[in-house]
């Protein structure tokens, strides 16, 4: 699903955010990415989700070469992926319903299927009876569950998260390491960005390990 | 194709919607744009009704033969007989000699110092209206040579030189209108794009979501350039209801004064012509300054 070959990053202003990693992802498999805070573990996926571009090596992802998708193929591309964000990124003036269904409405999904697949996501987060209410009145922990719905709502195969629990106590924190657990388990492919050990602990995935953007550890495939 | 028709009906009403939710701003930006627009228009009606107007007085363009001192008053009522049969007159008033004569005294306030002359130095005139199929001002000129070239004529004039004056003058004010209309154009297209270019920034956040899930530049623009047609077009609306407001208010002073020139005359509104041009002028330059707008500062734009 995700193949890195000798890949490098370099901001703007001349920083290393990662250097020579490379890496490959199995369809269906589950990794956790971790290191220091700036280890470049959020440089990591922005890759994989086109927000950067690679500065010097081949990133393949979902059988296509990232250097290869021009501009204004960027969102067809990002329709096979769903992210999942520390912050959440929901739209505030919208209800549940609203924000989950957005995916599926930016690429004219047809109009009687919506509901369905949107109750399909809300029920599986666990807030079938939350679909009317608006973001701010809902927990941190709802709030990420409504980003998880809304990441795959639309049945993407890649599902990328960084830092999904960084704003969560531990016991929300393991629902939602629950819900990325029963989503590889139904096939798809789950890289999640983290510093939390306790996290990685529990999941008992393959870990690839970042230091100073260089790739240090890698645990190889899953248990 | 249903699906792409519902799509572009429910950004049409989302953003009904936004702009009704923002009354304040929807309709100050929706004023500045009708008054922009109804500059121009006014003018327009300045030039069209005045050219209405003298195009009234070109038909009435009227030929004084000053007849020569000896044809008598027997031989000019002839002429006048004869003129009338022409096609190109419509009528011939024959003012005489005494008429002419009293006719100056009155006006004039010299009447003593006629008298002191003893005698009435004032020849007899024939007044031409020529028939309105002959008004054109090469058919006039014609006239006015073969009339000049009868043996009682001593001088033919036309009384036309101020009217031909006047639409010159119509026709530098209408290229100025041309000109103005160009230019407040351009600043609809700057108003809807400040408009539409604050709008983008202050949707920012969820523009940058809907691109991380997918969402193609044409379907982020897409409400925008609604914005942009329903503002403009809502300005143009508004630019017509001043004209019609602005007519209503000067027609009776206006019809005062024609009364006073014993004319008919009432100003005319936008035609259906210029109406069509008017709302689709509002609703085009709103699409065309969205689309600018949005073009530009949606790539400033990209998801975190
Ligand atoms: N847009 C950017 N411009 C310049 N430097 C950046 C940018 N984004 C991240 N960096 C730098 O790259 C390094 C890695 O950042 P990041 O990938 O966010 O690390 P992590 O997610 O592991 O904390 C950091 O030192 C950060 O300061
Ligand atoms: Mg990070």
């Amino acid at each position: 699903m995700i193949q890195f070959s000798h890949v490098f990053k370099r901001y703007p202003g001349g920083f290393d955010a990662l250097k020579d990693v490379s890496l490959e992802l199995a369809r269906g498999e589950m990794a956790f990415v971790t290191g220091h805070s700036g280890a470049g573990k959020s440089t990591l996926l922005r890759l994989i989700a086109l927000i950067e571009r690679p500065t010097r090596g081949q990133a393949l992802v979902n059988s296509r070469n990232l250097a290869r998708v021009p501009r204004r193929r960027i969102p067809h591309f990002r329709r096979e992926l769903g992210i999942v964000f520390q912050d959440y990124r929901l739209l505030s003036d919208r209800t549940v319903y609203d924000n989950v269904a957005l995916p599926l409405i930016v690429t004219g999904t047809d109009r009687r299927e919506i509901p369905r697949r949107v109750r399909a996501a809300l029920d599986k987060a666990g807030l079938l009876e939350k679909e009317r209410m608006y973001p701010v009145t809902l927990s941190g922990g709802e709030q990420q569950r409504v980003g998880i719905a809304r990441a795959v709502v639309h049945r993407p195969p890649l599902l990328l998260a960084d830092e999904p629990t960084g704003n969560l106590d531990a016991q929300l924190s393991d629902e939602i390491l629950e819900l990325f657990l029963d989503f590889h388990r139904h096939g798809t492919t789950v890289l999640i960005a983290t510093h939390d050990q306790r996290l990685i602990e529990r999941a008992r995935a393959r870990v690839l390990h970042l230091k100073h953007g260089e790739l240090v550890r890698d645990t190889g495939a899953s248990a | 194709m249903r699906e792409y028709f519902y799509r572009h009906l429910q950004a049409f009403f989302s953003i009904l919607g936004r702009l009704a939710r923002a009354p304040l701003a929807t309709t100050a930006t929706v004023a500045v744009i009708g008054i922009t627009l109804a500059l121009p228009c006014g003018l327009y009606l300045v030039v069209d009704n005045a050219r209405r107007l003298s195009s009234g007085w070109e038909g009435a363009g009227q030929i004084s033969l000053f007849l020569k001192r000896e044809v008598g008053e027997a031989a000019a009522g002839r002429l006048a007989e004869r003129l009338r049969a022409l096609p190109a007159v419509a009528k011939v008033e024959h003012i005489t000699r005494e008429a002419a004569l009293a006719e100056f005294k009155r006006l004039s306030g010299f009447g003593e110092a006629l008298d002191a002359l003893g005698r009435n130095p004032l020849p007899a005139v024939l007044v031409v209206h020529p028939a309105t199929t002959h008004s054109g001002a090469a058919t006039l000129e014609a006239l006015v040579r073969e009339l000049a070239g009868l043996r009682e004529v001593d001088l033919a004039q036309l009384d036309l030189e101020w009217v031909r004056r006047l639409h010159g003058w119509l026709a530098i004010v209408e290229r100025g209108m041309w000109l103005l209309a160009g230019l407040l154009g351009a600043a609809v297209l700057l108003i809807v794009g400040n408009t539409i270019r604050l709008a983008v920034l202050s949707r920012r956040e969820e523009i940058e979501v809907v691109k991380l899930v997918g969402g193609t530049d044409a379907f982020i623009r897409r409400p925008f350039l609604y914005q942009g047609l329903i503002q403009g077009f809502m300005g143009a609306v508004l630019a017509w209801l001043l004209l019609q407001l602005s007519l209503w208010a000067l027609a009776g002073p206006i019809r005062e004064l024609a009364d006073l020139y014993g004319s008919g005359f009432g100003p005319a509104g936008l035609g259906l012509d210029a109406t069509a041009l008017l709302l689709g002028a509002g609703a085009g330059l709103g699409w065309l300054g969205s689309r600018l707008a949005v073009g530009w500062h949606l790539r400033a734009i990209e998801p975190r």
